[in-house]
């Protein structure tokens, strides 16, 4: 079985929120906190991407495009909901466009909380989607073996 | 064929993507050094491709697998004919025909990332041609003929009678390389204004042939370089490596020293530099 | 020997020709045509049955022809007064002194005296064969094809008065001046075949009658005219210094004073020179090289199959062929020089204008032109090896745009339009015409196809020969070259902008019948490149040079095969491949917000907005406006620098 834990890439995706976040998921990738030394990568395209890192909360606008750019990830992917307002709608989840998090429209893994989220929390979050990640995979292919050793029983029955 | 051409022409199917990963890795590695970070693994380039043969498959267009194995086939036959000591011009028509099925998969998609890509690729196509051709007359003039074997079998490094084509196809190395400033129509680093450029609909498996034959490519064009340096005598495969390993440097400190170029910049430096340096190379030669 | 195929194949088009203007009946008028057709190929296959029954020699024929001379006189007397009429009827009195000025040269050299020595009138060997196939089986089909698509161009153009009578007749006498110009070895005949042809070009460019045509009509008959002034001058001179008006004798004589003139000096060649330089002169006039250009440009106006036929198969290839065969005597001259110039400069100058044109035609247009400077410069050095690539080029040349210009014919008739903008993913709209258009283009500049392997011994020939200017046209026009095309060809293969738009198909099956052998002839061409090479041209290259060494090598002979196998066999297995995987198709990125397919997207105001992607075309930076005339000035005044110093060098 592959090990793909090594190799993270990463969606970065700004829903409505107020640019703190970012700001620290970019922080993340400079010199100073190293993100690549884990294998991990930024990339602006979610066909390549194994990570959807979303910030902000959900409103009527993005809604559809948050569905639509998780559709796009290949399989497996994981989710990680980056600062409070991803996690919850944060301060903003009573305004009239907010629909609420991240979790409203697309299954959320994992939630880093914090307002701004710190680089360290956010690096600590894609770890612990890694190990999701690499479970994933191993799900999958334990579930294809048991699909064809059931298709091998059922021939020899 | 001698036994020693094929053994060349196995250890290149076999190891090029081996080798062209640990250069890459090489390049990540000395990157961030140069940016004081630590950097990712030596191998990361094997964990990342190996993921993305393990994901989904995913397609946006059914045809661009088509285009993209056509274009892996035909950059390896590149690479083996080159290493099998065939005509360096007929290996160079080969690798265009090879790089137009790369443009076609991009083009394939018909998606608008994808697209501008393509035609940036093509772009580059056209700025690098003519200093990829020139390369092959100066080998000509050099050594009287276009037989690799031959040419590395000379009794004099091609280089002496060369530098200018030399320096010419350094030059576009950076395009072929896919490296800043003239990283057009891919971008390697982080997302800019194309996304991922030609790449950006190939996901998962396709992004790791492309990412392998991208190696099989590396290798190929620096083992061009290396042409420049070897002759009869055994000592220069080993000046030829080291050559090699520094023009390899001097493309890594090119990309993270330089920001990316307009196209028509790109074009008119390149044609600029094939014309000025190989030209008059050129002209020295023919009038001695 | 007598072969009465030689007369028949010059006469029975002509006799064509009047039957096709007298037919009004289109059913019978396109029976008859189809016959006449496949009359002209299996003459041509006589001939070449006959010739390579012979041995394959050199054929001299007819030398005593007092009748055919005069015929041939009363006839170019003729052909002078349709023109006068034509230029005087649409006040274009000056053009009408271009057509009077030589003819009266040429009656007054056979009136005034029998001086003249007798040879024979008709030569018959490997480069006239090949001429003759090329004329015959193309021109052959595109007439098949002629009838089935000025059907679809009227339908298509109902403002037009149909007189596809006049135009299949013209096509028919087109023919036979062909044939009558390559099988001419008497310079007068040639003469008359190459005004005869001149004359047809413009009255098949002129055949819509509209403002455009009727200008562009009269540019190129112009231009061509001045040539043939050109070369009556230059028969002239050598009639007179000579007594001889036969080519082949014009070609030894200029290589004994040559040869007489060792220190290399060329400009004290004398008279034969002067002529040669002339009719070289014409003959860049005829193959639409810069300065002319325009005319062949302008010439697009035509219906298709005479674009096919005239302006990229076969008439401009009168032009190369004349230069082949003076090439022996160019060599090392300073006509050859002016020749290889002219022609590499042309190469990359249109090259680069091919680039800025968007409409199908033009781009054909444009990559003629600068395939004809390919091949002019290849004769112009004069060499074997690039004789040899000049010989391969005008074959895959002829066939590959033959097909591609019939193909863009089709394409309109059902697309209305030629804009390869519009041919926005074609081979999911007409997947038939996509592939033969694919083939065709694949044919002009990719590996394995013979226009690259020409483009390969060109390149080693101009490094042998040190010729430093050519070798940076050559390799910068490559670059410029594949760009066009495969700009192109990225276009057919793009998903469609118009997938719920269907497009009825109007393509005939003569059409049809046309566009398929020539995609076959181009296949087999291709994979019987090696075969072609050593049968056929080395052996012409023998004739011509009186010795040959094997222009390519084997082992590169041997790699191509390779080559080939391998570029066909690749994208077939990986076609096969991609059909059985399965995938789970995604949605193109379009930043998340693509509306439902992958057509279109939401905007800013939430409405839907449907994407047109377009190709790359620089109008700014190569446009036709931008590039033409200054390179026109420049090459004008190269020529005529050169002219001059030739003439002045020679005279003195």
């Amino acid at each position: 079985m592959a090990n793909i834990k090594r190799s993270p890439w990463l969606l970065h995706y700004d829903g409505s929120s107020c640019n703190g976040c970012d700001i620290e998921v970019l922080a993340c990738l400079t010199p100073v906190y190293d993100a690549e030394r884990f294998g991990i990568m930024n990339t602006g395209d979610p066909m390549q991407a194994d990570i959807l890192l979303i910030t902000g909360g959900i409103n009527a606008q993005n809604q559809p495009t948050v569905r639509q750019l998780y559709e796009q990830m290949p399989r497996p992917k994981v989710v990680v909901a980056v600062g409070v307002c991803a996690c919850t709608g944060g301060v903003f989840k009573d305004c009239y466009n907010i629909l609420g998090g991240a979790d409203t429209t697309i299954p959320v893994d994992i939630y880093v909380p914090g307002c701004a989220a710190r680089p360290q929390a956010i690096i600590d979050g894609i770890i612990q989607a890694v190990d999701l990640f690499q479970k994933r995979l191993d799900e999958h292919h334990e579930k294809k073996k048991q699909k064809k050793s059931g298709n091998e029983v059922k021939a020899n029955g | 064929m001698s036994t020693t051409k094929i053994i060349l022409v196995i250890c290149y199917i076999l190891f090029a993507p081996l080798i062209g990963g640990l250069l890459d890795g090489f390049d990540r590695k000395i990157s961030a050094k140069m940016q004081r970070r630590v950097g990712p693994p030596l191998l990361q380039p094997f964990y990342d491709v190996i993921k993305l043969f393990s994901k989904q498959v995913i397609f946006v267009s059914r045809y661009q697998i088509f285009f993209l194995l056509s274009y892996t086939v035909l950059i390896i036959l590149t690479g083996v004919m080159f290493f099998a000591g065939t005509d360096i011009l007929m290996c160079f028509f080969v690798m265009s025909t090879g790089a137009t099925f790369l443009y076609f998969a991009g083009m394939v998609t018909s998606t608008p990332y994808s697209t501008m890509g393509a035609n940036r690729e093509l772009l580059q196509m056209m700025a690098y041609e003519p200093a990829v051709l020139l390369t092959c007359v100066g080998f000509y003039l050099a050594e009287g003929t276009f037989n690799v074997g031959q040419i590395a079998s000379s009794n004099v490094s091609a280089i002496l009678y060369l530098p200018g084509f030399f320096i010419a196809f350094i030059f576009i190395l950076t395009i072929k390389m896919r490296k800043s400033p003239f990283d057009l129509s891919t971008s390697h680093h982080m997302h800019q204004e194309l996304v991922k450029g030609l790449t950006t609909e190939m996901g998962a498996r396709n992004l790791a042939i492309f990412q392998v034959t991208e190696w099989y490519e590396n290798v190929f064009l620096l083992g061009v370089v290396g042409l420049y340096i070897i002759n009869c005598n055994p000592y220069s495969l080993i000046a030829a490596v080291l050559v090699v390993f520094a023009t390899y440097f001097l493309e890594i400190l090119i990309d993270n020293t330089s920001a990316r170029v307009k196209w028509d910049t790109m074009l008119k430096v390149s044609w600029g530099v094939t014309l000025f340096t190989a030209g008059i190379n050129l002209i020295i030669l023919m009038i001695i | 020997m007598v072969m009465p195929v030689v007369p028949f194949l010059i006469l029975f088009p002509l006799f064509m020709a009047c039957l096709m203007y007298l037919i009004r009946n289109d059913n019978v008028r396109k029976i008859t045509a189809f016959i006449g057709a496949a009359a002209i190929m299996t003459a041509v296959g006589i001939l070449t049955a006959q010739w390579s029954a012979g041995g394959c020699q050199v054929m001299t024929l007819y030398t005593e022809t007092p009748l055919a001379d005069h015929v041939i006189l009363a006839a170019e007397i003729l052909l002078m007064c349709v023109v006068t009429i034509l230029c005087f009827e649409y006040h274009k009195y000056w053009i009408s002194l271009l057509s009077i000025l030589p003819t009266s040269g040429m009656m007054w050299l056979e009136l005034s005296g029998s001086k003249i020595a007798s040879s024979c009138h008709v030569y018959i060997d490997r480069l006239t064969i090949l001429m003759c196939l090329i004329v015959g089986v193309i021109g052959g089909l595109i007439v098949i094809y002629a009838t089935g698509y000025m059907k679809g161009y009227h339908e298509h153009h109902k403002d037009l008065k149909d007189r596809s009578y006049y135009f299949t007749a013209l096509l028919f006498l087109f023919l036979g001046a062909m044939f009558g110009f390559v099988l001419s070895e008497s310079l007068l005949w040639i003469d008359f075949f190459w005004e005869l042809t001149s004359v047809c070009s413009f009255l098949l460019i002129g055949y819509t009658r509209e403002k455009e045509a009727i200008h562009n009509s009269f540019r190129a008959l112009w231009m061509n005219l001045f040539g043939g002034c050109a070369l009556a001058v230059g028969i002239l001179l050598f009639a007179v210094y000579q007594n001889s008006i036969s080519l082949h004798e014009l070609v030894t004589c200029c290589q004994i004073n040559q040869f007489l003139v060792p220190s290399g000096d060329s400009t004290a060649l004398g008279v034969p020179s002067i002529a040669i330089a002339l009719i070289a002169f014409a003959a860049l006039t005829k193959a639409a090289q810069l300065p002319f250009s325009t005319w062949l440009i302008g010439a697009m106006v035509a219906p298709t199959p005479s674009s096919a036929l005239l302006h990229s198969a076969t008439m401009v290839k009168a032009g190369i062929y004349i230069l082949f065969r003076l090439s022996p005597a160019m060599y090392g001259t300073m006509t050859g020089s002016m020749i290889a110039f002219i022609g590499g400069f042309t190469f990359l100058a249109t090259s680069l204008m091919a680039i800025a044109q968007s409409d199908g035609k033009k781009v054909l247009a444009f990559s003629t032109i600068s395939n004809l400077g390919l091949m002019v410069a290849c004769a112009g050095m004069g060499q074997q090896e690039t004789i040899w690539a000049g010989v391969f080029l005008m074959i895959f040349h002829a066939i590959s745009k033959s097909l591609l210009f019939q193909d863009v014919g089709a394409t309109e008739n059902s697309l209305h339009s030629r804009d390869v903008e519009d041919m926005h993913g074609l081979l999911y709209i007409m997947p038939r015409l996509a592939m033969f258009m694919f083939i065709g283009i694949a044919g002009m500049f990719l590996a394995p196809f013979g226009m690259l392997i020409s483009k390969w011994s060109a390149l080693r020939a101009s490094i042998d020969e040190r010729n430093i200017i050519l070798v940076i046209f050559i390799v910068f026009g490559s670059a410029t070259t594949s760009f066009y095309w495969t700009k192109w060809m990225g276009k057919l293969i793009s998903h469609t902008h118009l997938t719920e738009k269907k497009i009825p198909e109007v393509t005939r099956p003569t059409e049809l019948l046309s566009l398929s052998v020539h995609a076959v002839l181009m296949v087999l061409l291709c994979i019987l490149f090696p075969l072609l090479s050593k049968v056929y041209v080395n052996p012409l290259i023998e004739e011509m040079f009186g010795s040959v060494t094997d222009v390519l090598p084997n082992n590169v002979l041997i790699m191509l095969s390779f080559i080939i196998l391998l570029v066909f066999a690749v994208p077939f297995v990986s076609y096969v491949y991609s059909r059985k995987v399965t995938f789970n198709r995604k949605g193109s990125y379009m930043n998340g917000v693509n509306y439902g397919d992958n057509r279109s997207f939401v905007d800013s105001f939430g409405e839907r907005k449907v994407l047109w992607l377009s190709n790359d075309y620089f109008r700014n930076i190569v446009g036709q406006r931008k590039l033409m005339k200054p390179s026109q000035i420049f090459t004008a005044s190269v020529l005529i620098v050169m002219l001059v110093i030739i003439i002045g060098g020679a005279a003195v």
